[in-house]
């Protein structure tokens, strides 16, 4: 039995990594006495797998990993209860929001999230300027980005990866733009997209709105249903 | 009192690992401050990653914040990138809890485990934004105190803090509180610091360094006498009689991001009388004190529980030497619930019977175990007083390959007293055979040689011993090199001797020292453990431009006459003991454990009418136990393997 969970990170434990987040949750899913499936081996680990990884400094509303539940004990499982013992042994600032139960044929998140929807905060400038570089940036053609990949320079063109992007407006020292970006086949950064504007421009605070699956159809979907999602605040700290 | 945090939160996107300053461990508080608490900043000079998992710290840490009239908070040195932005925005020192500023704080106390973190100090106190040296600070600042192994030479940072404890915290930390408390009652008006630094002085186990002269005669010490006459002359100790009436950490802290030692930590005794005379960790902190077996096994159960870990270390000078070890760790493993737990024994005993404990619960990972024989040959073992004899050794090393270790790590010191180039090329030859004795049972069996150069420390009969250069230590490590360099399966590293020359220099250093110590500092020298940022040359320059001899420091022998700097402390051993052991050591006796023998009457029970607190009065099973003399019957415990069903059996 696999359960796919999703999550929030916000406040001061959006300082820690990816890496730390993930021996969080191996903790708390140790301490809440779920009947977790264990690795095999000298130094057996509670299965989870995670999905695209989250940048330090960075809040999401929209994390999610899959864990594997040992089928033997399987029926010990309340999932009425599960989102509320599960926040109840994370630290401040990681909350789960939403639970569903997949199977083992459900492609695993890496694979099947085509895009993410961010909330940026950018600071040193004001609406007008902004508007202009978004502006100028959807009418590129290409948007090119150099980057640094085994000690050799290569040039990517983000332009096919920004599927949309908007100003949300004045926030007290700066400006809110909201942008979906691509994960195939590579997830975009935020902050390279803004080093690509012309300005280019400032990062805050960034938020990661949403997940998305994109299927064949074009139809575009979150990685689980919630039927309870936790109103958690933007941008609270 | 304000938090610092949101100026701090702008600057975290900018450093490496920002979550180092954070807090938000499970088990973390938020004090509340009020004009009728004493506020505490417990400072580690190190990074978070090596300071926050200081049990010493998080011991004080929850005995203050449970006191009525106390809050405690905690720091660690931020790391180069941050401080440079602090200081380029005017942020101070802070808390990690609270986020509070230092000077919101009516002491800062320092732990103290190295002498390389001396200049860490100074470089926090001058971030809180308080003057480094104690004469030159105001009465309202707070009190800089230090705590920890390195004060019972706290001489090279005498001028630098305003009040020094000597051994365990747990009760003088109250005393202390109470006489701050009526301090601050009083408004900590204009003229009153030295006041209450003198009303410190009379507590046991504090000692204010302000509060005394030392005269010298060249380079001597003549005398370091009180200037007041309430103050006194000898300031000794402070020593828990029973680890069992303080059962902390109870809620030990739970990082959200790694750390050394990573793990939940359980002390099960404090002391150690094996009598290693290099070793200062045993000499202060005498009679060993075990935590009743009942209270170790809650402690883990509760802890494991309580945080998730799956690791436990069971902590201690000697674990193995623990009265019913195998008992309890039979327990810990059969918990209901603990039936993934991994058990880490940080310092394994030499012999087989340990080993054999060590197969019982290193159940996981089964890569290296390491033993510390530290010297070469069993003439020099005699004189250093770790009387492990080959046979303890090998027999040892062969359990360990015979089920299913690949690697063996051996710890040892070189430069000790009376070492001669066979003692030294003695670490080679053991290793040798070590390894052919591997190779019997795996093909890919190594082992590790680690060597040390010995820094003599204050309180332990090796204090007159002359250290050497740090060219003989690098000449006798080329030996050993040339020695191993052939044999693939021995593997040889080794400490700095570079290092190992500047901690000499503050480990038996007096006042005059700190000179040296604030021109380091001053020159940028901060980090001093981290060999990116370890500047020899440095120390080297500073030494000279303060006019002082490094030879006179470190190399020469001292005699039985002189005054030793820490000559006024007490770690309650008595001089002539010390001296009678340092004559035995020359003459090569050994000194059997006084846990299972008839008193020496080396002060710390006698003096302070207290005792060891031992659950069994007969040596525990196995191997020479330190007396060089096999002890019959060997009751070897058979090395049951407990593999859970989804683990392998390591072929051996
Ligand atoms: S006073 Fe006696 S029993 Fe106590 S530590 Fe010293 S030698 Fe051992």
């Amino acid at each position: 039995m696999r359960i796919r969970l999703k999550f929030t990170k916000f406040g001061k434990v959006r300082f820690t990594s990816h890496r730390d987040v993930a021996r969080m949750w191996e903790r708390a899913v140790r301490r809440s006495g779920l009947p977790m499936a264990y690795s095999e081996g000298f130094n057996p680990r509670p299965r989870l797998s995670f999905g695209l990884a989250l940048s330090t400094c960075h809040e999401s509303q929209s994390e999610y990993l899959d864990i594997d539940i040992d089928p033997e004990r399987a029926d010990q499982i309340d999932m009425a209860e599960i989102l509320s013992v599960l926040t109840q042994h994370l630290p401040d600032g990681l909350a789960a929001v939403g639970a569903e139960v997949i199977t083992r044929k459900t492609p695993s998140l890496q694979q099947a999230v085509t895009s993410c929807t961010w909330q940026i905060d950018v600071i040193e400038t004001d609406e007008e300027t902004a508007a202009g570089a978004v502006a100028r940036a959807l009418a590129a053609d290409e948007l090119v980005v150099t980057r640094q990949r085994k000690g050799k320079e290569v040039t990517d063109d983000l332009r096919p990866q920004l599927i949309g992007i908007d100003i949300l407006g004045p926030t007290e020292d700066g400006v809110r733009i909201v942008a979906e970006l691509g994960t195939k086949p590579r997830s975009i950064r935020p902050s390279e997209l803004l080093s690509v504007f012309e300005p280019p421009l400032r990062e805050r605070r960034v938020t990661r709105l949403n997940q998305w699956i994109t299927d064949d159809l074009g139809e575009r979907r979150e990685p689980i249903v919630c039927r309870s999602v936790a109103s958690a605040a933007v941008g609270a700290t | 009192m304000e938090s610092v945090w949101t100026r701090l939160e702008s600057l975290l996107p900018h450093v490496q690992k920002p979550a180092r300053y954070i807090g938000c461990e499970d088990g973390s508080q938020h004090p509340v401050h009020g004009s009728g608490k004493v506020s505490w900043l417990l400072t580690y000079p190190d990074t978070y990653e090596v300071g926050l998992p200081n049990q010493g710290l998080q011991i004080l840490y929850e005995i203050l914040n449970e006191r009525p009239d106390a809050v405690a908070e905690r720091s660690y040195a931020p790391w180069s990138d941050l401080e440079a932005l602090m200081r380029s925005e005017g942020l101070p020192l802070f808390s990690v809890d609270n986020h509070l500023a230092a000077t919101d704080f009516d002491l800062i106390a320092f732990n103290l485990s190295a002498e390389l973190v001396y200049t860490n100090v100074l470089n926090c106190v001058d971030l809180a934004g308080i003057a480094v040296r104690s004469a030159n600070r105001n009465d309202s600042d707070p009190l800089i105190a230090i705590g920890g192994h390195c004060t019972f030479n706290p001489e090279p940072l005498a001028d630098f803090v305003d009040l020094v404890v000597l051994g365990d915290g747990e009760e003088v930390v109250g005393e202390i509180t109470e006489v701050v408390a009526e301090w601050k009652r009083n408004g900590k008006g204009p003229g009153t610091r030295e006041g209450v630094l003198r009303t410190l002085a009379s507590v046991p186990g504090v000692y204010v360094p302000s509060l005394y002269e030392v005269s010298y005669d060249g380079p001597a010490i003549v005398e370091v006498s009180p200037k007041y006459s309430d103050v006194p002359e000898r300031v000794e100790k402070r020593t828990i009689a029973d680890l069992g009436d303080w059962p902390y950490p109870k809620s030990q802290l739970v990082p959200l991001t790694e750390v050394v030692h990573d793990r939940l930590n359980v002390e099960v005794f404090r002391g150690c009388t094996r009598g290693c005379r290099f070793c200062q960790a045993g000499m202060i902190t005498r009679p060993v004190r075990e935590r009743p077996a009942e209270q170790v096994k809650s402690m883990i159960t509760n802890g494991l529980r309580r945080t998730g870990y799956d690791e436990v270390s069971l902590t201690s000078l000697s674990t193995a030497d623990f009265s019913g070890i195998d008992q309890v760790i039979r327990d810990t493993v059969s918990e209901p619930g603990c039936d993934q737990v991994s058990v880490a024994l940080p310092s394994l005993r030499v012999d087989a019977f340990t080993v054999g404990i060590a197969a019982q619960i290193q159940r996981a990972r089964r890569t290296g175990l390491t033993f510390a024989p530290e010297a070469g040959s069993w003439r020099l073992r005699q004189v250093i007083n770790k009387l492990i004899s080959e046979d303890d050794l090998f027999e040892a090393v062969e359990s360990a390959y015979s089920q299913g270790w690949r690697r063996v790590k051996l710890y040892f010191l070189t430069g000790l007293p009376t070492e001669t180039d066979p003692d030294t090329l003695g670490i080679a030859d053991l290793a040798q055979r070590c390894a052919e004795i591997g190779r019997a049972h795996n093909r890919s069996a190594s082992v590790t040689v680690s060597v040390g150069g010995f820094v003599p420390k204050s309180n332990t009969p090796f204090q007159w011993f002359g250290q050497n250069t740090s060219a003989e230590l690098g000449r006798k490590i080329g030996m050993l090199r040339d020695a191993t360099r052939r044999n693939r399966a021995v593997q040889l590293k080794w400490h700095d001797p570079k290092a190992t020359l500047i901690e000499g220099i503050a480990s038996r250093g007096d006042r005059r020292i700190g000179a040296a110590i604030e021109y380091v500092w001053r020159h940028g020298g901060v980090f001093q453990e981290w060999s990116e940022h370890f500047n020899h040359d440095l120390w080297l320059e500073a030494m000279a431009a303060c006019g002082l001899d490094i030879d006179w420091y470190v190399h020469r022998h001292r005699t039985e006459q002189e005054i030793l700097p820490w000559d006024h402390l007490s770690a309650g051993l008595h001089k002539d003991f010390l001296w009678q052991d340092w004559r035995d050591a020359l003459d090569q006796v050994g000194l059997e454990d006084c846990r299972w023998t008839p008193c020496y009457d080396c002060g710390a029970c006698t003096g302070y009418g207290i005792e060891h607190v031992v659950a069994s009065a007969t040596p525990p099973a196995g191997g020479s136990q330190g007396t060089g003399v096999r002890q019959a019957p060997e009751p070897l415990i058979p090395a049951t393997l407990q593999v859970r069903a989804a683990a392998a059996v390591p072929s051996t």
